[in-house]
């Protein structure tokens, strides 16, 4: 039997999220899986038909604590101790890379970051996880109990075999110090769709050349209904907000179409994008890897190309 | 009095090698440096030697430690930080200390945090540009009980606390703690300054102190890893680009769109 605890998030309504039920799908993949299913806060409605053994309520996170942690890790690490899992499960989160992390190194326990598969069929728990910006992968075999994981979104189709659970809630929420304490929640003004949500994105990098050029982009955008993002390159410049980044450590998207526009696809922005249906590369470096990557290309100088393009896609929309 | 802040920093490959020049040896499992391209100190870890640059701008009396473990370091990369204005240098040196897992790498960092120490301010970058994990700095407040606050992109020391805005997708949060803290520093922080002369001629005249494991109290018996790598190796595409050629570029733009709406896609 390999018991799995695997710790879930939830949707904006409060419901499992679908990340979360694309590790209950990873976790039930597993040979011989015995899964538990942890979340903070009162059970959600869907709780009692989860594919698990059993689902386990551990105390609600206080606003105080959102971003640092403390009760969940607290709580958690009881869990742990008491059940002695063979997998911790996380998703690859805010949530679950620091709670997931904390919980490794206060029970030194093996961790494995931002997995993309995972398997058990020797014994031992082996993990695949994207490396160096996404240029490699690397497969580890996890040589300690209990292994540690947090899964990448989108590695998994979420699970939709239901099950029947017991609810419980865990025994006793384990009392904390916490020294860190946030004292506000500042949201930056955004103008029209979220670039998580958007089924278009329009992105564009260092190819550019500065700042100007985002509202060519911006108007793009606008005439698909869809938002701006950039490369890392463009927002560490100052060109454009660091929250349009795109890429491993900025956000990830998987819109309809990416347009990337002066971007030469290092892994690390790709990593950020690789979902999307199709990317359309506009680019004046036709060897550049962004065209290894893209379904549609261009080779040549955007200034050019992309007012015939904008003008098309109006009369197209008209 | 003064504050001290211990940077942790690590060599890497440097992550704006080209993919195409992008080689693995599997045999041994490590990634080939392309000829002529030296490592560098991890990008994000800059980041956090910036943040510690920036207190010391603001009026604070800081005194401002890079740290690394390694081995085979290249001297002319890990003394960046210094030419940047750090104050000092300590690398934990070993054989195999470039390979350990992270859990390993933590029982040394905590080590030489130890024997250095104590310091009020640990900082490390948001994750390393090599294996990607963002753990390290994460675990080590759990091993030195500390508090922690990640992706921090502003810092201000009020006395016995610290100020910060942590970055959560659509804005900021703002979180005071108590120092000591373990903090992790991301990109929106802004670019690290580039070095100016001043800077590398007194960087080249400072040597690092260095530890070996033993120094530490530690032998490679402490340092047995969780995880095995077993293979690594670049992911074959297998993606075709269709390219859209025009008369001239201003056709190929009117053409893209025509291809996207003829696949559905627009």
């Amino acid at each position: 039997m390999t018991s799995v605890l695997l710790v879930a998030e939830r949707d904006e309504q409060g419901e499992i999220s679908q990340a979360t039920l694309q590790a209950v799908a990873a976790a039930n993949g597993l040979a011989d899986a015995q899964v538990t299913i942890a979340i903070a806060g009162d059970a959600p409605s869907s709780a009692d038909s989860l594919n698990a053994e059993k689902v386990v309520t551990l105390s609600a996170i206080d606003a105080s604590d959102l971003g640092i942690y403390e009760q969940a890790t607290a709580d958690v690490a009881v869990l742990v101790a008491t059940t002695n899992p063979d997998v911790v499960m996380f998703n690859k989160s805010d949530f679950g890379s620091i709670v997931g992390a904390r919980l490794a190194f206060r029970t030194d326990s093996a961790f494995a970051a931002d997995c993309i598969e995972i398997s058990n069929a020797n014994g031992a728990v082996s993990v695949t996880r994207p490396v160096y910006g996404g240029s490699a992968l690397a497969e580890f075999d996890i040589v300690s109990i209990p292994a540690i994981v947090t899964l990448r979104a989108g590695a998994y189709e979420p699970s939709a075999e239901s099950g029947s659970p017991s609810v419980e809630a865990a025994d006793s929420a384990a009392s904390v110090d916490q020294k860190a304490q946030v004292t506000d929640t500042v949201a930056e003004a955004r103008d029209g769709v979220r670039l998580e949500d958007a089924n278009f994105v329009v992105s564009g990098g260092r190819g550019l050349g500065g700042p100007e050029p985002f509202s060519v982009l911006t108007d793009l955008a606008n005439v698909l209904g869809g938002a701006v993002g950039a490369s890392r390159a463009a927002c560490d410049a100052g060109w454009i907000d660091h929250s349009h980044q795109v890429g491993l450590t900025g956000k990830s998207v998987s819109p309809d179409v990416y347009i990337a526009v002066g971007i030469s696809g290092a892994s690390q922005h790709m990593a950020g994008c690789s979902s999307s249906r199709a990317i359309v590369a506009i680019n004046k470096d036709g060897d550049s890897n962004i065209f290894k990557e893209a379904r549609f290309g261009v080779v040549g100088d955007w200034e050019k190309i992309l007012p015939s393009f904008l003008a098309t896609v109006r009369e197209l929309k008209a | 009095m003064t504050v001290r802040i211990v940077v942790l920093a690590k060599q890497v490959p440097d992550p704006e090698t080209p993919p195409s020049q992008f080689k693995i040896d599997e045999s041994s499992n490590t990634v080939i440096l392309p000829n002529g391209v030296p490592p560098v100190v991890n990008g994000f870890d800059l980041n956090a030697v910036e943040a510690a640059l920036l207190l010391r701008d603001s009026g604070a009396d800081v005194e401002i430690t890079v740290l690394s473990v390694g081995s085979d370091f290249v001297m002319d990369a890990m003394k960046k930080p210094l030419a940047m204005g750090a104050d000092r240098l300590v690398l934990v040196e070993d054989e195999g200390l470039d390979k350990l897992d992270s859990s390993a790498t933590v029982k040394v960092l905590a080590a030489a945090i130890q024997k250095d120490g104590p310091f009020d301010l640990v900082l490390g970058g948001r994750q390393a540009s090599d294996w990607d994990q963002a753990h390290v700095t994460l675990g080590l407040s759990e091993v030195l009980g500390l508090p922690l606050v990640s992706l921090v992109q502003k810092l201000e020391l009020n006395g016995d606390s610290v100020s910060l805005q942590r970055v959560i997708p659509d804005g900021y949060q703002a979180i005071t703690s108590p120092i000591p803290a373990v903090l992790t520093v991301t990109n929106e922080l802004g670019e690290p300054r580039y070095p100016n002369l001043r800077g590398i001629m007194q960087a080249s005249r400072k040597k690092p102190e260095i530890f070996s494991l033993a120094d530490l109290g530690l032998s490679a018996d402490d340092l047995a890893p969780k995880l095995e790598l077993k293979k690594l190796y670049v992911p074959e595409s297998n993606k075709q680009v269709e390219l859209i050629e025009g008369e001239d570029e201003a056709d190929s733009g009117k053409k893209l769109a025509l291809r996207l709406r003829e696949e559905k896609l627009i």
